[in-house]
């Protein structure tokens, strides 16, 4: 249980930001909790997804995922080796204005030298009645360095090659937790 | 049109600065963007004939005399 819940830094998206990313993390934490409000430009996109790298590291990034849709839709799926890792549905640009999807990602260990993972819970409503989307995901990423920065990219569609934009005032806010 | 940027918080020092993509991480962007593209259409169009071939199939086999039933028993 957590014993300090302390607020690290926030990163909030301009006009046209492609990336927020958090450097110079500090080993001093026991976990990492990871707040998203998101929203993508990408103008064929009513639910869109984003996605992270840690230490800008391009590989070994496996998930599981399970998701609900729309009233009566599920869908899961499993990933192995990708180059991202995933985290899940934001709102896009074809959903209802000014409105922003929620995520959580709670990475536990992340100083330790062993592999890390992470779960992600997303949630987005997108025209404010009928169309959405909810999801979890376990990603592991199989590196046993300390993780020291998060780059969170919106997805544009692709689990693969993000090439999206967050939404003016997108915001991710990173805490620190530690365990005493 | 500047091209988009990336916003870095340095937690060291709460500092917050917004970077500018150079043209060739623009330029990877939008190549990697175009091969999703390519690889969609691919895996689309794959679906596509599979359905195709489904459709054609399953009414080779009423031709044949197989009730809708005994179709759908033969796919599970």
């Amino acid at each position: 249980m957590a014993n300090t819940y302390k607020l690290i830094a926030t990163a909030t998206a301009g006009a046209s930001t492609s990336s927020l990313d958090f450097t110079a993390i500090p080993g001093t934490y026991t976990d990492l909790l990871l707040k998203v409000s998101g929203r993508t430009t990408d103008t064929s996109q009513i639910r869109d997804y984003f996605l992270l790298r840690f230490n800008s590291s391009a590989t070994g990034y496996s998930r599981t995922w399970l998701a609900g849709y729309d009233g009566s839709n599920v869908t899961s799926g499993a990933g192995i080796t990708e180059t991202y890792g995933f985290c899940g549905g934001i709102n896009g640009f074809l959903s209802l204005a000014n409105t922003f999807g929620n995520a959580e990602i709670y990475i536990p260990s992340y100083a330790s030298s062993v592999q890390k993972m992470y779960n992600a819970d997303c949630s987005g409503g997108y025209n404010g009645t009928t169309t959405y989307l909810m999801n979890i995901a376990n990603v592991i990423w199989d590196n046993t360095a300390a993780i020291t920065s998060i780059s969170l990219f919106p997805a544009n569609g692709s689990v693969s090659s993000p090439s999206g934009n967050w939404a003016q005032n997108s915001t991710a806010y990173l805490y620190g937790i530690k365990n005493s | 049109m500047p091209n988009p940027t990336k916003v870095i918080v340095d937690c060291s020092t709460g500092i917050s600065t917004e970077v500018e993509l150079t043209d060739a991480e623009v330029a990877q962007r939008e190549a990697d963007a175009t091969a999703f593209a390519a690889e969609q259409a691919e895996r689309e169009a794959a679906a596509t004939a599979k359905a195709a071939a489904k459709a054609s199939a399953e009414l080779k086999l009423a031709a044949l005399g197989l009730t809708a039933d005994e179709i759908a028993a033969l796919s599970k």
